[in-house]
């Protein structure tokens, strides 16, 4: 039943997703994508939760590395993504001259 | 459900909102930067919560994103806005390997699992894997670590399509008994990681923003994958966000480039259509300009329409080419940026490569705006673009590229063409836009041209 629910979830996000994106300009797609990107590392949630005092030296390697790997895609794709943002100015918000 | 658990789910849906809301803003310049900041506080919000877990083994986890942090911070300071796209992919990839290991170890933790939790590990380390090494060639192609161009081999659709089976059967005699078959889930990610290489190394270095934007979709979808496998809502909602996201980029930029994404991703662009034999094509003779010449038609123009293609950046004359802009518009002139989808080298490049040289994104025109006012238009500036402004693709039914959306410039009552020489394209394909009467070409280096141009201008004052 729970797996039902989960798909439920899944499919009206698709849907969500469908409709948010649509509506950016081309203009900003290299941020959108960037951004997105960055919250594709959403998989840091997952990570942080397989590591366990419990768990076998394996899976504690594993999830340390996944934990590393989603922080350098999530802080970095943020990061980069204000970056480029910044830059996107009007002329009278003293953007040039 | 304990209570603790039920908190950390609320600050989920919280977060989840953040995101949405995030991605709502970055459809207006204007906002967009908020919209980013939203949409991590979204993710910090998240990763707060869910260090409120018990049991947790904290040193580890700190120790990774402290790495993680300084990596990504420092990488994404240092980064050229030119290599954005590199940058995109190898952070995508990093994304894609996490969900990958988040599978591995939670498999690794508990073996016995039910047939539905199998499958889904299955998916999440095949498409994570795939994201990963896929990203990296990617990555490795646009930085010209590898040959940018399109490897293809005989028999390769065969040897994906072996790849491709060999995941199935792997994944299928896992999913029927997973405690059973470890090995079988070692063979899927050394299968999924071969077969990223095997179905990115044979696209071209041209088609690389479909492979990126696909990509980027791939590793929403691992997330979704690992968010079935521990049962966790955000990572199912945020994966289905990004998964979407990239799905749409692909199919805008395969409509820009005219091409189907099977055509993308199976039949080596670059490497098959690049065979028009010198001399066919159009024809004819060419107008020569000097900078004197073009400092004159600018200089009498009420509207100039710049159309800048990846040569603009690979010259970084996006600055001088600004400081002409300006310069035009102290004489009076309207100046605006028509950009085409495609322009750079991944969705949205161009607008970056200019808003980074300070041009204000109110002239940042896109395609569809731009082309029922060409008419009104008095010069076009095309440096370093080719196929995008190519007439062909509007009237010529042989020409490889028939059918793709242009930059409509040659009805523009006079186009100026910055161009090195006479050679064709990327796609390489003559333009008849050079042979058009109201064409003048001004040849030269593209930096070096312009410089000269704001040289003209400033010398006249």
């Amino acid at each position: 039943m729970e797996a039902i629910f989960l798909a439920f979830v899944f499919v009206l996000a698709i849907f969500l997703g469908f409709e948010l994106i649509s509506k950016v300009p081309s203009t900003l797609h290299t941020p959108l994508m960037s951004g997105s990107n960055a919250i594709s590392g959403i998989t840091l949630i997952g990570s942080i939760t397989s590591v366990k005092f419990d768990n076998l030296t394996l899976a504690i390697i594993l999830g340390t590395l996944a934990v590393t790997l989603a922080t350098i895609n999530v802080v970095g794709g943020y990061a980069v993504t204000n970056r480029m943002l910044e830059m996107f100015k009007k002329k009278d918000e003293g953007g040039s001259k | 459900m304990n209570g603790l658990t039920i908190t950390i789910n609320f600050f989920y849906i919280i977060s989840a909102v953040l995101f949405i809301f995030g991605l709502k803003m970055l459809s207006s310049p204007a906002t967009a930067r908020k919209g980013n900041l939203i949409s991590a506080l979204g993710m910090l919000l998240a990763i707060v919560v869910t260090l409120l877990n018990s049991g947790l083994d904290y040193k580890w986890i700190v120790l990774g994103m402290v790495i993680g942090s300084i990596i990504g911070l420092f990488a994404a300071y240092k980064v050229q806005m030119t290599s954005m796209p590199e940058m995109v992919a190898l952070f995508n990839g990093f994304g894609g390997i996490a969900s990958m290991l988040l599978a591995w170890s939670e498999f690794h933790q508990h073996p016995e699992i039910s047939v539905f939790i199998a499958v889904v590990t299955f998916l999440s380390a095949l498409i994570g894997g795939v994201t990963f090494s896929g990203s990296m060639v990617a990555f490795g192609k646009l930085s010209e670590i590898i040959p940018g161009k399109a490897v293809v081999f005989k028999g390769q659709h065969l040897v994906n399509g072996a790849i491709l089976l060999a995941a199935l059967a792997g994944g299928t005699i896992f999913a029927m008994n997973p405690a059973e078959y470890y090995s079988a889930f070692i063979l899927i990610i050394i299968v999924a990681l071969l077969f990223g290489v095997t179905s990115v190394i044979p696209i071209g270095g041209a088609d690389m923003p479909v492979v990126i934007s696909l990509l980027n979709s791939y590793s929403g979808i691992a997330a979704c994958a690992a968010g079935f496998v521990i049962h966790n809502n955000i990572l199912i909602v945020a994966g289905a966000l990004v998964g979407a996201s990239g799905i749409i980029l692909t199919k805008i930029m395969c409509k820009a480039m005219n091409r189907s994404l099977a055509n993308v991703l199976f039949s080596g662009f670059g490497s098959t259509v690049a065979t028009q034999a010198a001399g066919s094509g159009p024809q004819g003779e060419v107008k020569p300009a000097t900078a004197e010449d073009v400092y004159y038609i600018l200089e009498a123009a009420d509207t100039v329409a710049i159309v800048p293609g990846y040569g603009l950046a690979v010259a970084q004359a996006q600055h001088v080419v600004r400081e002409l802009g300006d310069l035009l518009e102290e004489n009076g002139t309207e100046v605006m940026y028509a950009i085409h989808p495609v322009a750079g080298r991944m969705p949205g490049h161009m607008n970056v490569l200019l808003a980074e040289a300070n041009v204000s994104y109110d002239q940042l025109i896109e395609m569809d705006d731009i082309n029922p006012k060409m008419d009104t238009v008095d010069v076009c500036v095309v440096i370093g673009a080719n196929d995008v402004v190519n007439p062909a693709a509007l009237d010529d039914e042989s020409s490889p590229i028939y059918g793709m959306p242009i930059i409509e410039t040659h009805r523009a009552k006079t186009v100026i063409v910055l161009k090195r020489s006479m050679n064709p394209g990327f796609a390489g394909i003559q333009n008849a836009l050079f042979f058009s009467p109201n064409a003048r070409m001004y040849f030269g280096d593209a930096k070096a041209s312009i410089q000269n141009l704001v040289g003209e201008f400033k010398s006249s004052d």
